[in-house]
């Protein structure tokens, strides 16, 4: 396929939800009139000053923006290329890009007036988050886990139910991610009336995955704002992991119309990509799930396949439709890291810059390990720092502890 | 152009009752069992059946077709073995109508076009596809539709008035009404709102009415079809199913006969309702 490149990377979807040719509407009909619904009222509040006053407001004194961008010297000087700077989201209240989201999305629910509140949860960030806004503004919530996840991501299960929120672990299909989401759509449609189901990535029908790139954006949009005071100009490239796409998408997107930045996504080649694994571009195509069109793993048959990742949050057959487009048009490239190259980009920051990463995050950091050394010295990187480390501690000591005997 | 079920509605009309819709899964326990279950619907009472296409995730059904699903997808079963199996079928049968029921990526990789002639060709009268709804016609409906394969759409609690003539508009055979919000193999409504819902369906169109989801007894079935043009049957069935099955899910001497026995019984409650729907 060869798409006609668009005079900006910047103006989609158009108004049936469709990047070029992925996005749309793949859902039953109990709950295409709610989607509608969520459309119209999300039109409404983007369009209303006061929704983004409110939001900021708690951006600023409750998530703890605008997040850092800090000069990572020592991996700049160990790698010795382009000068590496790390976009801190981790350090945002939660512990993650995640937030960011839900607060929006959370906003939203509440002008709808829907008391309960559903999510989908893969390493569990997405859920603290939720789980942590709905204690927040007393509202009812249901996390839905992939049984897998809920034993290697504990630490955030304990966390979800310590802030009050029901978690249910989920054992259909591989009973990761994907059956999460399968499940979070299974009670949506039940409970249709009363719930949002708030969405983590930028991927389900429309229109999720633009409104979950425009809560997002603020890590994109602060970047600009941040390189220009520290260096007084543009970054040269953008690096960031890919699970659905919500923490690159929102980086990626204020800079897609500026040709000169480099744009690199990150998915999770688990064992590599000829084994298991959960890239989505390099290894799949395009078909229909989970309410839209984009690059999925699926067999001859159109059967979803299992992915793998050893980061819960990478483990996830598909990719927002708008990096699938993304990708077609040319404007991201998309890479891919192993397991164990995230491993050692785990250790590799924690022990030179004191921050260990999430290990989504740090399949990001694996290819600026492998990227930045090719750049010259005055090459600026940015790289998403989408998640801390702590939640992956103990499945990391068990992995570590398995390799010495 | 009329269909394998426009002429079974118009039958039935004469006949003065309403229909029983079945459903189960190709290939559910293995592709062999399954088409013997098939064949053996109609002389079993079954008067329109639909048959589902395996897919690893199907998000608007309960456990017990999800299950059904992964014993057939784990028995190899595929979309070209689903519409072989129409075609065993129909070298036996060329009036009872065949909906195939689904998803759509596994005929969106199958091809859309190749997908509507193949299944043509092999007897497929409907499809019911979950995850089409009206805004996204262009995809599968309107192909369809011109290949001459009816397009059923699914109207629920929450298709409102307002919205229930798009839903219509480029609906053909029957609508299918769903009885409640949620999956396939939860509480069933009453027969009281069912009554109510079809009315107001029966006020946009022209168009027999199914029901579903939810009836799972003969009692049930016959409450329904006192409602409506027809009942549609599934997760009680696929559970007959499975309880035939031996500890490694294998299908016994038993299984077929189970389901024909739900199936006939469930024929009795359709063909006891006081006065069938108009
Ligand atoms: C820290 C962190 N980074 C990244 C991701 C992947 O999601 P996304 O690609 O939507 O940013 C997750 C998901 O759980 C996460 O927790």
């Amino acid at each position: 396929m060869n798409p006609r490149l668009p005079n900006s990377f910047r103006s989609g979807p158009d108004e049936r939800g469709h990047f070029g040719n992925f996005g749309g509407r793949f859902v039953a009909e109990t709950l295409m009139p709610l989607i509608l619904d969520l459309e119209k009222a999300y039109a409404v509040a983007k369009a209303d000053p006061a929704f983004h006053a409110e939001m900021n407001g708690y951006l600023k004194d409750y998530v703890g923006r605008p997040s850092p961008l800090y000069l990572a010297e020592r991996l700049t000087e160990h790698l010795g290329g382009a000068k590496i700077y790390l976009k801190r989201e981790e350090l945002n209240h939660t512990g993650s890009h995640k937030v960011n989201n839900v607060l929006g999305q959370i906003m939203v629910a509440r002008r709808m007036g829907k008391k309960r509140i559903i999510a989908e949860t893969g390493a569990g960030q997405h859920g603290v988050a939720t789980a942590t806004l709905c204690a927040r503004f007393g509202l009812e919530c249901v996390v839905y886990m992939g049984a897998v996840d809920v034993a290697r991501q504990a630490p955030n299960v304990f966390r979800m139910e310590m802030l009050g929120a029901k978690v249910v672990p989920v054992q259909s299909g591989t009973r990761t991610l994907k059956d999460a989401m399968n499940e979070a759509l299974r009670d949506w449609v039940t409970n249709v009336h009363n719930t949002f189901y708030c969405i983590g990535t930028v991927a389900g029908p429309h229109p999720y995955p633009m409104m979950v790139r425009d809560f997002q954006s603020v890590i994109g949009e602060e970047t600009r704002k941040q390189m220009q005071e520290a260096e007084g100009r543009l970054p040269d490239s953008l690096i960031a992991c890919i699970g659905g796409g919500s923490n690159a998408m929102g980086l990626f997107h204020p800079f897609l119309d500026d040709p000169s930045v480099e744009i690199f996504g990150v998915e999770a080649a688990g064992h590599g990509l000829t084994q298991l694994h959960a890239a989505s571009i390099a290894g799949g195509r395009p078909g229909v799930l989970h309410g839209n069109r984009t690059y999925l793993l699926m067999d001859d048959d159109g059967q979803i396949q299992d992915a793998h990742s050893i980061s819960a949050g990478l483990d996830y057959p598909g990719i927002g439709p708008e990096h699938s487009w993304l990708h077609e048009t040319g404007r991201v490239t998309y890479l891919s890291a192993t397991d164990d190259e995230a491993l050692a980009a785990f250790m590799l920051l924690s022990r030179l810059e004191g921050i260990p990463p999430a290990l989504e995050s740090a399949h990001a950091i694996a290819k600026v390990a492998e990227l930045a050394p090719k750049r010259s010295k005055d090459h600026l990187m940015v790289v998403n720092l989408s998640g801390r480390g702590d939640k992956d501690i103990p499945q990391i000591t068990e992995i570590l502890k398995g390799r010495k005997q | 152009m009329t269909t394998r079920i426009d002429a079974r509605f118009a039958d039935l009309a004469k006949e003065g009752r309403s229909a029983l819709v079945t459903f189960l899964m190709a290939g559910d326990p293995d592709p062999a069992t399954s088409l013997n279950i098939i064949k053996a619907l109609p002389k079993a009472g079954a008067d329109i059946i639909e048959i589902g296409m395996p897919f690893t995730d199907p998000m608007a059904d309960g456990p017990s077709i999800q299950a059904a699903g992964l014993r057939a997808l784990k028995g190899g079963m595929t979309l070209r073995k689903t519409l072989e199996m129409v075609r065993g079928f129909r070298k036996e049968d060329d009036s009872t109508p065949l909906v195939l029921m689904g998803y759509y990526n596994p005929i969106y990789i199958y091809g859309v076009d190749k997908f509507l002639t193949d299944a043509k060709v092999a007897g497929v009268d409907g499809l019911i596809i979950v995850d089409l709804p009206p805004e996204e016609d262009d995809e599968l409906c309107i192909p369809a539709l011109k290949a001459g394969l009816n397009f059923i759409r699914l109207a629920t609690p929450t298709t409102d008035d307002k919205r229930l003539p798009a839903v219509l508009a480029n609906t053909s055979g029957f609508v299918y009404y769903v009885s409640i919000t949620g999956i396939t193999g939860a509480a069933a409504a009453d027969s009281k709102a069912v009554g109510d819902a079809v009315a107001r369906i029966k006020r946009h169109t022209k168009l027999p009415v199914c029901v579903g989801f939810g009836i799972r007894t003969p009692q049930a079935a016959r409450a329904i079809a006192e409602k409506a043009n027809g009942a549609v049957v599934g997760t009680a069935l696929v559970d007959a199913l499975r309880d035939s099955l031996d500890t490694q899910g294998r299908a016994t001497t038993k299984t077929v006969a189970a389901v024909a026995d739900l199936v006939g019984s469930l024929a009795q409650g359709v063909r006891g309702a006081k006065q069938a729907a108009e």
